[in-house]
């Protein structure tokens, strides 16, 4: 655990940007207007498979107000070829074919046109009067469907097995025979959604020197910057992004959608155009995680020892190749030691809007699979659940079995906070209870940041950033800054620039804002510091290598400057001092997490109330233990919606039926109770202050805990997300009659 | 151009007038016409609380109103909040309680829960979670939007007793 004493970090300032956000004044995306400004609108497809076979657009084009209609055939002559969009090598039409629909629709949703008109009504209006002609054609929508030989083919010449990898580690066979319990299942999860409360959103102006401005909600800027170059094929340089406040994303708003939409269409009109999503576009068009079919076999002996483990993992990515399947392999056995063990991943395109990131996205889906296993194993063998998965926790040093070996983990940690948790072994009391555990695994990513600070002569420093916040990162950010300067937090101003102003920075996600713009801002306080001493050598007239400083104080012998009465001798001593820093680093470090939960199943009508939720995880080092404890509740209550509610309700011919928020029900205040969070700090190495990132692992283990719960309280095992009110009454049904049937 | 309606109206206190389509709603009005893009829309459809403001005296979700209603009414919205350069107990019960990470759903949840605060003055955990059902908030699970208004509550409390 960390110990060191801090002055800044692990502290609880106001945020930055918090007059702001709590006066409406914050300037979010679909805030931003500009002179001149032309509203777009865009038609979708009503088939989820249809080939796109003539498209009129000459009715909309006469329609009044109307300044200019596109469809992918504005998309700049360009070869096929590879891509990097942010996720590996992508076709170019694939990249383009989601902006716009080339050739077919594949998808309920898919963009097929855009018009740009001077109010919002007329652009929509205009729209519906694009004349499109479709040739419907059969749609797939979940995987083990999309993978037999009869199935629709999405992309012509193409398997709708987009790819397949298998991870190997010893001998599955070998370590199920020495198994003296063996458990066995399959499992089903439905397509979910972020759920960001702010509709995606886009303001675009191609100027008339050629270059490109866009204004938008993002978790990355730079990501929009080149993903936008990319489609329209002109160089990034002549692509700015101003990132606006962000409502949320959660993985969603990675991927751009309207902003090269909205870029044709000003290159068109010679106007600034600005696109929203309505939130029926949100379900139906942008990227929710992936349904997943999933069968996970493991294999213990008496004594409690995993002997072999299995997974079958078939993922939906929607339209396009790239469900998250990758990530599921790399987490579904990641928190025990296995000595044996197989996993096989299956990436499925199906008849669905693309899927995107959502928060650790792949692991919660093989997590349900995984923990409700060992759950069962548990049960069967008549051990303590969470001592069984002590007794198989991976620990540093222990061999996931995609490869990679662990580093300095927090696994064991979390399971004895759990166990020492007095909600572990507080009274149930009541009936239909049950109460579940569950762990989860995310292994946080590293990527690229930039920070410059400037310092001002009033001993407070400007620090430039380039990672939207979408959570007081601004203020986490700052106060690593603060530490190194030992200076209060509220001296540092952060600010959120566009991608002309700061070096490259990598998306708000993986949760590695804290950890990888945190270091950039450190180093870069780092390098105010070894200006600023040379500083104080110049006045004192001694070698820069004599100045030492420490808690904000520069010192030599006996003389003292503090960093307040040195920042006000710049001028003097040489000119301003800006502090500037990049980083990629590679120590990220994995974080664990772990639920214990208590629920109530009404068994007249199916409903589970959540009666009490704790959520433990390991973050290394909580910088701002409010925002910390924040991302904990947040993932947490996300991971309830998805146990319990949440899901694409589709319809046989692809249409979603549920695409609201009335419909699509995501969790309210009244619908929860406190969620009680638990920080363990296992200090990561890899990082100057010891950070993990916090933000994903959260997600992990929620619907297997509850799962778990909802088993003891009911006695029926459930292998089906969501595990909404019908699915549990029908599930309470098979297994009374068939204890029905089995009695006579 | 579809002809245009004169509204004459309160926003905040202030006499406001504007002109809008029949069709427009209140939020388009609020944020489109007249810049007030403090008041957020998140579903255009009632079901997020998002677009929540004051009308005359009660919440209402500005995206099912039209503008042309706004007529002789009286509406409150986030920017009348705050006390000249002092924010409101609950803005800074929102703050000190990290009540908000991304942001998008506070003015919403503050205007319904101020409205909550000016009518009862110790609402319980459960109420205020009643109270706020219809304000969906994606990022926070809610802990600590009830923990503020708790506070917020508790110094409305103290601030009246004095
Ligand atoms: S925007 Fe009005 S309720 Fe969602
Ligand atoms: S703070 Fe993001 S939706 Fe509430």
């Amino acid at each position: 655990m960390s110990a060191k004493a801090y002055s800044v970090i692990g502290t609880r300032p106001i945020r930055h940007d918090g007059a702001d956000k709590v006066t409406g004044r914050a300037l979010y995306g679909a805030d931003f207007t500009a002179a001149g400004l032309l509203h777009g609108a865009i038609l979708r497809s009503p088939h989820a498979h249809a080939r796109i076979k003539r498209i009129d657009i000459s009715r909309a084009l006469a329609y009044p107000g109307v300044k200019a209609v596109i469809t992918s055939a504005d998309f700049p002559e360009a070869a096929e070829r590879t891509v990097d969009m942010g996720e590996g090598d992508t076709p170019l039409s694939y990249a383009r074919g989601n902006v716009l629909a080339i050739d077919k629709a594949l998808y309920r949703g898919h963009a097929v046109a855009a018009v740009a008109a001077a109010s919002l009504h007329v652009a929509e209006e205009a729209a519906a009067l694009i004349e499109v002609e479709y040739e419907p054609l059969g749609c797939v929508l979940t995987a083990p469907e999309a993978m037999l030989e009869t199935a629709p083919q999405l992309h012509e010449g193409k398997s709708n097995l987009a790819s397949q990898f298998q991870h190997v580690l010893g001998d599955a066979a070998k370590g199920f025979a020495e198994a003296d319990v063996v458990v066995e299942r399959e499992f089903n999860t439905a397509t979910v959604h972020q759920g960001y409360i702010e509709p995606h959103n886009a303001t675009a102006l191609w100027n008339n020197d050629g270059r490109v401005h866009i204004w938008c909600s993002t978790q990355g800027s730079f990501v929009v910057r080149d993903c936008t170059a990319i489609i329209l094929d002109i160089p990034v340089s002549q692509v700015k992004v101003t990132p606006m406040e962000i409502g949320g994303g959660f993985g969603g708003k990675i991927p751009v959608y309207l902003e090269p939409v909205a870029a044709l269409l000003s290159k068109k009109t010679g106007r600034p155009v600005k696109i929203v999503m309505t939130r029926k576009d949100c379900f139906e068009a942008t990227g929710p995680t992936p349904g997943s079919f999933m069968r996970v076999k493991i294999g213990a002996m008496k004594d409690g020892r995993i002997t072999a483990a299995q997974a079958y993992l078939a993922f939906e990515a929607g339209a396009y190749p790239g469900a998250m399947v990758g990530p599921a392999g790399m987490t579904v056995f990641a928190a025990y030691d296995i000595p044996n063990a197989v996993i096989d991943g299956f990436d499925v395109v199906v008849n669905k809007p693309s899927t995107a990131a959502y928060r650790a996205p792949g692991a919660p889906n093989a997590a349900f699979a995984t923990e409700s296993v060992i759950d069962e194993l548990a049960q069967k063998l008549g051990i303590d659940p969470l001592e069984f998965r002590l007794k198989n926790a991976a620990k540093e040093g222990t061999r996931r079995v995609d490869g990679p070996k662990f580093r300095r983990i927090g696994c064991v940690e979390v399971l004895e906070a759990m166990k020492n948790h007095p909600h572990y072994s507080a009274p149930l009391g009541g009936p239909n209870r049950g109460r579940g555990v569950a762990i989860g695994f995310w292994f946080n990513v590293g990527l690229q940041s930039s920070a410059t600070l400037n310092v001002n002569a009033d001993g407070t420093v400007n620090l430039v950033e380039g990672s939207t916040d979408i959570g007081g990162t601004r203020t986490s950010i700052a106060m690593q800054a603060a530490e190194v300067l030992g200076i209060p937090v509220a001296d540092v101003n952060p600010s959120v620039v566009d991608t002309d102003t700061v070096g490259f920075t990598a998306v708000t996600g993986g949760s590695r804002t804290t950890f990888a713009t945190g270091w950039a801002a450190y180093e870069a306080a780092q390098d105010v510091v070894r200006q600023m001493k040379e500083r104080a050598a110049k006045l004192w007239e001694i070698d820069a290598t004599a100045v030492s400083f420490d808690a904000g104080v520069f010192t030599s012998g006996e003389r003292k400057l503090t960093f307040k009465e040195l920042a006000d001798r710049l001028p003097a001593t040489g000119g301003p001092i800006v502090g500037r820093a990049t980083v990629n680093p590679p120590g990220v470090g994995g974080s664990f997490a772990g639920n214990i939960v208590d629920v109530e199943v009404d068994p007249e009508t199916g409903k589970t109330s959540i009666l009490r939720f704790t959520a433990v995880q390991d973050v290394g080092k909580a910088i701002h233990p409010s925002y910390v404890e924040g991302q904990i509740q947040g993932g947490s209550v996300q991971g309830i919606g998805w146990a319990l509610n949440e899901e694409y309700y589709m319809g046989a011919d692809g249409t979603m039926m549920n695409s609201s928020f009335l419909d699509y029900r995501m969790p309210t205040a009244l619908d929860l109770p406190m969620i009680d969070t638990c920080i363990v700090e296992v200090a990561n190495p890899g990082h100057p202050f010891g950070v993990r990132g916090v933000g994903e692992a959260n997600i992990v283990p929620p619907t297997p805990a509850i799962a778990n719960a909802i088993q003891r309280a009911t006695g029926v095992r459930m292998t089906r997300l969501p595990m909404s009110p019908p699915a549990i009454m029908e599930a309470l049904w098979r297994e009374s009659s068939s204890q029905r049937s089995s009695g006579n | 151009m579809p002809s245009q309606t004169h509204v004459t109206t309160t926003i905040n206190g202030e006499p406001v007038q504007f002109l809008c389509e029949p069709r427009q709603s209140l939020l388009e009005c609020l944020r489109d016409i007249l810049g007030m893009t403090g008041t957020k829309e998140g579903c255009n459809d009632g079901n997020c609380g998002a677009c929540t403001v004051v009308f005359d005296g009660r919440i209402v979700t500005s995206c099912l109103v039209l503008g042309v209603e706004a007529q002789g009414k009286e509406i409150s919205t986030i920017e009348g909040i705050a006390r000249g350069n002092r924010l409101h107990p609950l803005q800074q019960a929102f703050l000190e309680n990290a009540a908000l990470q991304c942001g998008i759903c506070t003015p919403g949840f503050i205007v319904a829960a101020k409205a909550l605060l000016d009518q009862e003055r110790e609402p319980s955990e459960e109420r205020i979670r009643f109270w706020l059902a219809n304000n969906l908030c994606r990022c926070t699970g809610y802990d600590k939007i009830v923990r503020a208004v708790e506070q917020a509550a508790a110094v409305s409390k103290q601030e009246a007793a004095r």
